[in-house]
C-alpha cells in the first residue's frame, strides 16, 4: 500500500457540503486512509446531509446512517459479527459529530470503550450542533455565540481526550484537518491497533463559525499553533505523545477570525489564553512524564 | 430431554439451540436469569457465540441491529424500563427490516416501583412493528423463541416474546428441550437479502422523501399481515418434528359458550382450570387464548367467536384513559362481526396481583349477568 493520499477518494464529488466544510474534508482524508475494506457508521447530523438523499450517495464503502446517540454500539455491532463471520480484514469506522460524541452519545461510547471492542472512532467535532442550525453543546468552547447562547457560551469545553483517556483503551489522537498528513498517519496507526481507537477530530464549520469558506484550513493550523488544539496521542489512557510543537501564538490571533468570538472582551481573551497555557502546560508534563516518548515529524 | 428449570432458562436454552453467535444484553430484573444463564455458556463454551455487555438496553438493541445488518442471528432480552428505554431502537430495528428475536419478561413500569407482572412494557410497543408473541409457561417460551426466528427471517421483521415476570420466568417447570439436530432441521442457517457488502458498496437508510416513505410502510405492513399465515404455517411444521403445537390463538370449550372468556400468557393456565370447574356446576363458559399480539390475528378471532353473544376480555395492563388493551383490540377487530356480540373489559392482576380461579369466576359470573353494552374496564380484585 502506498501513502494514503494516493488512495481513492472514498467520499465521491457532488456532496451536499456547505463550501468550505472542515466536515467533509476531515470524512474524505480519514475513508482514504481507512480504504476501501470498510463499514462505515454515521448518524444523524451534517454526515446524514453529505449523504444525500435516496437514490444518490457520495459514500463510496457501505455506510449504514444509525441513530444519533449511538455510533459506537452500531459500529460494535458490525465488528462483532465480522469477527464471527471470520472477517477481520474488513474494518468498522463510526463518524458522529461534537454533540452526538460530547453529549448524547457520550454513555454508549463509554461502554464500547470500556469493552474494548474493535472499532475506530471519529468525533468530527465543529464545536456545536451545526446541522440543526448551530446550538451550543459540550463541546462549544468559552464564550462563542451559538443560537442558543446569544450572550456567549457561559460553560467550558469539556475535555473529551481525557474522559476517553479514562477507559484505558489503546489510542486515541487528536487531529485537524489543517495537518492533513498527521491526520492519515493516525488513521493508519490505529488501523492496526485492535480494539476501541478514538479521533477527536476539529473540523472548522464556516457556516456556524461565521468565518469565510476559505479560511476552515488556516483556521485548524491556527487552532494548533495557538494551542488552544494540540496534536497529540494516548495509549493505554497513560503514554502521551505531543506530535507537533506549536508556535504558542496568542489564542485572539485564532479568535478574533471569527464571527462566533467577536463579542469577546479583553477579559474574556485574557480568561482563554489563561485557560489555554494551564491546558498545554498540563499537557506537557503527562508528555514528559510518558516514559519512551517519541516525536515524530509531521509537514 | 425433559428438565426442571425457570422460564428464564428455557429462553436461554432455546437461544443457544438456534445457535444465535450474538447477543447483546443488558441486565433488568427479572430478566436477569437469561443474560446470566447465556454468559454461563458463553464462558464454558457451550454457547458458540459472543456476549456483548452493553452499557443499556438502547445500546443492546442498535448492536443487534447493525450485526444483524452484517449477516448475524442476534438475540437480546429484556424488561419493563429496559425495553421502554429501547422503545426508539425498537422502530428502528422494524424499519431496518431485521429478524432480531428479543424475550420481553413482562414487568410493570414504574412509578411507583415494582418487579411484577404486567403486560404494560410490551403492549405499549405495539406501534414499534415488531411482531408479538404472549406465552402461557417455559415450554412455549421455549418453542416460540425457536419458531419466531423461522417467522422473522422470512418475513425480516423483528419479533418479541413476552413471558411473564416471575410466574413464568422465576417458576420452575418440566420442560422438554429439543434436540440440537432437529432445531437445525427446523432452522435454516441465517441468511439476509440485505447486508453491508464491500463489494457492493451501498447506503443504508438514507433520508427518503415523502412517497417512498410511505411505499416503505405498506411493504411493511403486507409483510407483517402475512406473519398470522406464516405463524400458523411454522406452528404446524414445529408440531410435526416436536409434537407440540400452539396456533396463533387457542379456543377452548368454546362449541356452546354462553360466555367467552379470552386471555393472554399466565392467566391462561388458570382459565383453563376454572372454566371446567363453571362447566361441572353447568355454566357454558369457553375461553380462547390470545397467542398472536402483533399482527393482531383479526380474521381468526372473528371466525372463532362467530355467533357468540358475550365476550369477557382479562386483561393484566391498562392503558389509562383506555381500558384494557387486548379488549381494545378485540373490541376493534370484531366491529364488522354481524354478531355484535356484548363485549367486556376486566383488568385483573395489573400489578402483578393474582389472578385466582375465585377472580375468573367472578368475572363469568358478572358477565352471564349483565345484557347491556358497558364501555369503561371493569376493575375485579381477590376477595
Amino acid at each position: 500500500m502506498g501513502l494514503p493520499e494516493d488512495q481513492p477518494n472514498l467520499l465521491r464529488p457532488g456532496h451536499s457540503a456547505c463550501a468550505g466544510c472542515g466536515l467533509a474534508i476531515g470524512m474524505k482524508l480519514v475513508l482514504q486512509a481507512m480504504g476501501p475494506k470498510t463499514i462505515a457508521v454515521i448518524v444523524p447530523s451534517c454526515e446524514g446531509a453529505i449523504g444525500g438523499v435516496y437514490p444518490n450517495t457520495s459514500y463510496g464503502v457501505p455506510t449504514f446512517h444509525s441513530a444519533f446517540e449511538i455510533a459506537a454500539p452500531t459500529a460494535a455491532g458490525i465488528a462483532n459479527a465480522l469477527k464471527i463471520l471470520g472477517k477481520e480484514e474488513i474494518q468498522v469506522v463510526a463518524f458522529a459529530g461534537d454533540g452526538g460524541t460530547f453529549d448524547i452519545g457520550l454513555q454508549s461510547l463509554s461502554g464500547v470503550a470500556k469493552n474494548n471492542d474493535d472499532i475506530l472512532y471519529v468525533c468530527l467535532d465543529n464545536e456545536a450542533y451545526m446541522n440543526t442550525g448551530i446550538q451550543v453543546s459540550s463541546a462549544t468552547p468559552s464564550f462563542a455565540w451559538t443560537g442558543t447562547t446569544p450572550r456567549g457560551n457561559p460553560g467550558r469545553k469539556k475535555n473529551i481526550m481525557e474522559i476517553m483517556a479514562a477507559h484505558y483503551n489503546p489510542y486515541s489522537a487528536t487531529a485537524t484537518i489543517g495537518f492533513p498528513q498527521d491526520l492519515q498517519h493516525k488513521i493508519v496507526k490505529a488501523k492496526g491497533i485492535r480494539g476501541t481507537k478514538f479521533i477527536h477530530l476539529l473540523v472548522p464549520c464556516p457556516t456556524g463559525w461565521r468565518t469565510p469558506p476559505d479560511l476552515s484550513p488556516e483556521l485548524s493550523i491556527l487552532s494548533v499553533e495557538t494551542n488552544i488544539f494540540p496534536l497529540y496521542e494516548v495509549e493505554e489512557g497513560r503514554k502521551y505523545t505531543i506530535n507537533h510543537e506549536p508556535r504558542a501564538l496568542p489564542v485572539q490571533e485564532y479568535l478574533l477570525r471569527q464571527g462566533r468570538f467577536k463579542h469577546l472582551t479583553k477579559e474574556q481573551i485574557q480568561q482563554i489564553q489563561m485557560e489555554v497555557d494551564e491546558e498545554w502546560e498540563k499537557l506537557k508534563n503527562r508528555a514528559r512524564k510518558s516514559f519512551g516518548r517519541r516525536k515524530r515529524g509531521v509537514s | 430431554m425433559r428438565e426442571f428449570i425457570t422460564g428464564n432458562e428455557a429462553v436461554a436454552h432455546a437461544v443457544k439451540l438456534c445457535r444465535t453467535p450474538l447477543i447483546a444484553a443488558y441486565p433488568i430484573t427479572p430478566q436477569t436469569g437469561i443474560y446470566e444463564k447465556l454468559s454461563e455458556w458463553e464462558a464454558s463454551g457451550e454457547l458458540k457465540g459472543m456476549m456483548m455487555r452493553t452499557e443499556s438496553e438502547h445500546s443492546a438493541m442498535a448492536s443487534c441491529i447493525s450485526a444483524s445488518l452484517t449477516g448475524v442471528r442476534t438475540f437480546t432480552a429484556t424488561s419493563s424500563q429496559g425495553l421502554a428505554l429501547m422503545h426508539e431502537m425498537l422502530h428502528f430495528a422494524a424499519g431496518c427490516r431485521v429478524p432480531v428475536v428479543m424475550a420481553n419478561v413482562n414487568r410493570l413500569l414504574a412509578a411507583p416501583w415494582g418487579f411484577w407482572a404486567d403486560q404494560l412494557d410490551s403492549l405499549s410497543q405495539r406501534d414499534t412493528g415488531w411482531i408479538q408473541f404472549y406465552c402461557e409457561n417455559g415450554q412455549e417460551a421455549l418453542d416460540t423463541v425457536i419458531q419466531s426466528y423461522r417467522i422473522a427471517e422470512q418475513v425480516y421483521l423483528p419479533a418479541m416474546v413476552c413471558l411473564e415476570a416471575f410466574f413464568v420466568s422465576h417458576f420452575m417447570e418440566p420442560v422438554d428441550i429439543p434436540e440440537q439436530e432437529e432445531v437445525d432441521l427446523f432452522l435454516p442457517p441465517f441468511s439476509l437479502p440485505h447486508k453491508f457488502d464491500i463489494e457492493r458498496p451501498g447506503f443504508f437508510v438514507p433520508v427518503v422523501p415523502s412517497e417512498l416513505y410511505r411505499k416503505y410502510k405498506q411493504m411493511a405492513q403486507a409483510s407483517m399481515d402475512s406473519v398470522k399465515e406464516v405463524s400458523l404455517r411454522v406452528d404446524q411444521e414445529f408440531k410435526k418434528m416436536f409434537g407440540r403445537g400452539y396456533g396463533i390463538i387457542e379456543p377452548i370449550m368454546l362449541e356452546d359458550a354462553e360466555v367467552v372468556i379470552v386471555t393472554a400468557c399466565s392467566i391462561t393456565s388458570t382459565a383453563r382450570i376454572t372454566i371446567k370447574r363453571l362447566r361441572e356446576g353447568g355454566k357454558k363458559v369457553g375461553l380462547l387464548k390470545i397467542r398472536l399480539f402483533r399482527p393482531f390475528p383479526v380474521e381468526a378471532i372473528q371466525n372463532t367467536l362467530k355467533g357468540k353473544r358475550k365476550i369477557a376480555v382479562i386483561d393484566r395492563n391498562l392503558s389509562l384513559g383506555g381500558g384494557g388493551i387486548f379488549c381494545q383490540e378485540l373490541r376493534a377487530g370484531m366491529v364488522h362481526s354481524s354478531d355484535h356480540p356484548l363485549i367486556y373489559s376486566y383488568i385483573a392482576g395489573v400489578g402483578g396481583t393474582d389472578v385466582t380461579p375465585e377472580v375468573i369466576e367472578k368475572i363469568a359470573f358478572d358477565a352471564t349477568r349483565r345484557n347491556e353494552p358497558s364501555d369503561p374496564p371493569i376493575w375485579v380484585m381477590e376477595e
